[in-house]
């Protein structure tokens, strides 16, 4: 079935004509009609747009004209991420009918490629979540086994591109939202390191943690969608003027000698056994390739939830404050102006929303910027610190991504330990790392996330250590029984 | 006012004119239709970022090495946040305890005494946008081409001692920004905005009275007139043994007086951070050496050359300096002609008058130093008279003509010609027996009217010393 393929293998039938663009897309949407009404995983579908697109790129191939990388290869986007002409919600019923007039910049690449847009896939609203549950229009649900939640707040990403209706798709990671998503959903993906991808059109969360990045179905797909969205964009003033190298040519190399460092805080009491057994194993085999993996210390983890927790949410009850009902969004009826910012931020935005915007506020407050904000700044740069000490060792940490497989919609209902969810890739956005989450293996018939930390701009090298351990694993391409149910053409 | 002490700070606004906003490449031009001069960056839609203007950067330095300030070589910019229609993104990116450029001071003089007027600081922020009350309805409306154009915001130390001195620091201020030409400094436009502290304190105390924050005031005037109405208020509840309350109040330029706004206890919680879309600005030492090296002659260096080079009076070379414009006016004129004192009469008479009646800056009127070289030369050799180069003047001013040509179409040119001017006095000295018969009383004034006589009988053509000339020949020949 076309819906399985990978992102490399649908672009090589694509080039070699023995599939259209239109057949591709055909295909997803299939899946989308077919499996959609239990995933969830989509707030818009845009088939009508996505043909017109796909018949594009099969004219312009049938004229031989040179395509993009990505020609023809049907995606879906995070619906935080501005696509010009087409509803970007967030989640939210405040931007429920929010049509951005541009697009973002990872968007108006992935179009110069010739990637074709599916659709806007779900989150929790403004991204604040680890389960889609805070989604103000409903809950993603994880293809593995619909009870459960796909993590968040990438959740209908993750769970698109793990159910067959996406060939890949994009999400953002503030504190985890790439990865966790991806662990869950038995998926790959990647945090890039802070300025690796350009910001501009991602609708700010936490704006000194917010990455865009891939989540895909092998790691392959993974650095071919990196390399289209990665680089210096000038409309972003924090993306690096760092070389954007092709990130496929590191895969192939071995990891014979590569130095794994492997944090004993990540494998603390909180981490269920199976997972840590799964990553255990994980660990083995890396080694039997060669790899020599050491424990090590990164003594400053256990503060990283509650400087995440004072920073992000500080950030975010700036960057939400725009949203007033003023020129853009939802707002309510009211006699005058207070009254106007008042209830159409009441009724706009949701509870969780609601709670960092005032914690975030509190932490900003003078009398407390310092306790708070400024001491979580410092914490924050101490938590750098460890990173750094070890990176002058090692080349690449391997941790679980998540401590526990993914949980049943609604069981989670005390904060604490949904913002727990986070503890295991906060880290490498506090400290800007690139991150990747695969597969290796499963926990009581469910997904467990393997999670690679490298240096700065060393995404090659991460990619390197997690396509290895895939080829390995034997665990490449796992199908959830949902998506794999329509084996028609195979 | 013996008793007291009267302390005043400042914290001005300067709008820079860079040709595109402070964080997008939107026009900053003025006038424009209400939200054309917008983008989804200025309008703080979701997912934009600002990316830092360098020209707005440079102006910003520029104007601060004017107002002799160190700039260090790391700032960074902040965000204020609070909730106001015209604020998109609700909040301002602004700088707060890293400045662009910190220490500097500006000398001034008042009533005669020179005083060096300390800066605190000047740091660069974006402006907001405007908002329209509605006259018809309870309803606003909303215009955001302002919004994102580069301010800078300059605060002096709590330095000024009277309202004069605060409208003399604002004038000299004006003067220096658009010396640097950073700015237009149009307070009627906006591109200059003053908020005023003042408070008062016993003679000889070493510490602050209780202040009040002065908004609102929309000219120099007001300035001086608002911090005089507060001054007063001040002294009259202090000499009534009264106590000040720390507030905000806003100046009603009709009425003349203040009112309270707010006081500390409601002042707003801004909730300061640094702005993470924006990376920090690393100022590199050659780049602030190359703004410095830009900076132009400033008014003050400008005086003592035009009173050496040129001879002229220290008060001339003042008025005529306090300008960029009139002063690059009076350069270029000087470049063609020899006579300073004679120029400089010219532009602080006739042409200082006619832009002040337009209400104008001599950059905006029609007048060109090419006008003023081609009227003097026309003075200089005769063709016109004093009186005749002024009404020519009136019209080079009203409509951009060339001198020469306003005096052939009209035919001012002067008569030289004794005989033509002889046949007038004699005509005079007939229709004006009583002052004839003064004149040859001993009283000498009688002459002046006579002349005026002949000048008013020959349309103001006749030479005026041939006529005076010929008319004392006449008249005291025929004594004898």
């Amino acid at each position: 079935m076309l819906a399985h393929l990978t992102v490399a293998e649908l672009a090589e039938k694509l080039q070699k004509k023995e599939v259209s663009a239109r057949e591709a897309a055909l295909a997803a949407l299939e899946q989308i009609e077919a499996l959609d009404r239990k995933i969830k995983a989509y707030i818009t579908v845009t088939a009508d747009e996505a043909l017109a697109a796909a018949d594009a790129v099969d004219a312009r191939r049938s004229k031989g004209e040179k395509l993009g990388p990505l020609a023809g290869v049907p995606m879906a986007l995070k619906d935080n991420l501005c696509t010009k002409g087409v509803p970007t919600t967030c989640a939210s019923k405040l931007l429920e009918n929010f049509i951005p007039p541009y697009d973002a910049t990872v968007v108006e690449r992935l179009r110069q490629a010739g990637a074709v847009m599916l659709g806007k896939t779900n989150l929790d609203e403004f991204a604040m979540g680890s389960s889609t549950e805070n989604s103000a229009f409903f809950t993603t649900r994880n293809p593995w086994d619909t009870a459960r939640v796909p993590g968040g707040s990438s959740g209908g990403s993750a769970a698109a591109v793990a159910a067959d209706e996406a060939y890949f798709a994009l999400g953002t990671d503030t504190g985890g939202s790439i990865r966790q998503p991806a662990a869950f959903c038995g998926v790959v993906g990647l945090k890039p390191t802070y300025g690796r991808v350009s910001r501009f059109g991602a609708v700010a969360f936490a704006s000194s943690l917010d990455q865009i990045g891939p989540m895909t179905k092998d790691v392959r797909d993974c650095a071919l969608v990196l390399n289209v969205i990665a680089g210096l964009d000038e409309r972003d003033s924090t993306s690096a003027d760092v070389e954007v190298s092709d990130y496929t040519a590191f895969l192939e190399e071995d990891i014979r000698r590569m130095k794994l460092g492997i944090p004993k805080e990540y494998f603390a009491a909180g981490v269920n056994s199976e997972v840590k057994a799964a990553v255990r194993k994980a660990i083995d085999l890396l080694v039997s390739l060669g790899a020599e993996a050491e424990e090590i210390s990164l003594p400053h983890t256990e503060y990283g939830i509650p400087v995440y927790y004072l920073i992000a949410p500080a950030e975010a009850s700036s960057n939400l404050a725009r949203f007033d009902g003023v020129r853009y969004g939802f707002r309510a009826e009211a006699d005058n102006l207070l009254d106007m910012y008042r209830k159409t931020r009441s009724q706009g935005l949701g509870s969780e929303v609601k709670r960092r915007i005032m914690l975030g506020t509190y932490a900003l407050s003078s009398g407390y910027y310092d306790a708070y904000y400024l001491k979580a700044q410092k914490v924050r740069t101490l938590i750098k610190n460890d990173f750094d000490r070890a990176f002058a060792k090692y080349d690449v940490l391997v941790t679980p991504t998540t401590p526990t497989v993914a949980f049943q919609v609604g069981s989670v209902s005390d904060l604490l330990t949904m913002y727990l969810n986070d503890i295991l890739t906060i880290g490498a956005n506090l400290a800007g790392l690139p991150a990747v989450s695969v597969p290796c293996g499963f926990a009581g018939g469910l997904p467990v996330g393997l999670q690679f930390i490298g240096k700065p701009f060393a995404e090659g090298t991460i990619l390197r250590a997690a396509y290895a351990y895939e080829q390995n694993s034997g665990l490449r391409k796992s199908k959830p029984p949902i998506a794999a149910g329509g084996e028609r053409h195979e | 006012m013996s008793k007291y002490e009267t302390v005043i700070g400042l914290e001005v606004h300067v709008e820079l004119s860079t040709k595109t906003k402070i964080f997008c490449s939107c026009p900053t031009d003025f006038g424009s239709a209400p939200n054309t001069n917008v983008c989804p960056i200025c309008l703080g839609m979701p997912g934009t970022l600002p990316v830092l203007n360098r020209k707005a950067v440079e102006y910003a330095i520029k104007a601060a090495l004017a107002l002799n300030c160190h700039v260090p070589s790391y700032a960074k910019f902040d965000r204020k946040n609070y909730f106001y229609p015209d604020l998109p993104k609700a909040y301002q990116i602004s700088q707060y305890d890293l400045p662009l450029a910190v220490h500097g001071y500006l000398e001034i003089e008042c009533d005669g005494v020179k005083r060096r007027i300390g800066i605190n600081r000047v740091h660069l922020e974006e402006d907001a946008g405007k908002l329209v009350h509605s006259e018809f309805g309870d309803y606003s409306l909303a215009d955001y081409n302002r919004g994102g154009v580069p301010l800078i915001e300059i605060v002096t130390e709590p330095d000024l001692r009277s309202p004069a001195e605060a409208k003399a620091f604002l004038e000299k201020l004006k003067s220096i920004m658009l010396y640097t030409g950073v700015s237009d400094v149009k307070m009627e436009e906006g591109s200059l905005r003053c908020d005023a502290n003042i408070s008062l304190r016993p003679v000889g105390a070493d510490y602050f009275g209780v202040r009040t924050e002065i908004k609102n005031m929309n000219s120099f005037r007001a300035v001086q007139r608002g911090l005089e109405y507060e001054e007063q208020r001040h002294l009259e509840i202090l000499s009534a043994g009264g106590e000040l309350v720390q507030e905000t109040r806003r100046w009603d330029e009709d009425k003349g007086v203040t009112y309270a706004m707010r006081s500390k206890e409601e002042a707003e919680d801004y909730r300061y951070f640094p702005d993470p879309d924006l990376v920090p600005v690393i100022v590199d030492e050659a780049w602030v050496e190359e703004i410095r090296k830009s900076l132009p002659e400033m008014p003050e260096e400008r005086r003592q050359r035009y009173m050496a080079e040129w001879g002229l009076s220290s008060y001339d070379a003042e008025v005529i300096t306090a300008s960029k414009a009139m002063a690059d006016f009076f350069e270029a004129v000087m470049a063609d002609y020899h006579d300073a004192k004679t120029a400089a009469n010219w532009m602080m008479g006739e042409i200082a008058k006619h832009l002040n009646a337009a209400g104008i800056e001599i950059n905006e009127s029609r007048l060109t130093p090419a006008h003023l070289l081609e009227l003097l030369k026309l003075v200089d050799e005769g063709t016109i008279s004093g009186t005749i180069a002024k009404t020519v003047f009136a019209e080079v001013f009203e409509s951009g003509k060339m001198p020469a040509e306003i005096v052939r179409e009209k035919g001012l040119v002067q008569i030289t010609d004794e005989g033509a001017i002889a046949a007038i006095v004699d005509q005079v000295i007939k229709d004006n027996p009583k002052p004839v018969a003064d004149y040859r009383e001993g009283k000498a004034k009688a002459i002046g009217f006579l002349v005026g006589q002949v000048m008013k009988l020959s349309r103001g053509k006749a030479n005026p010393e041939l006529a005076n000339r010929l008319l004392r020949e006449r008249l005291d020949s025929q004594l004898d």
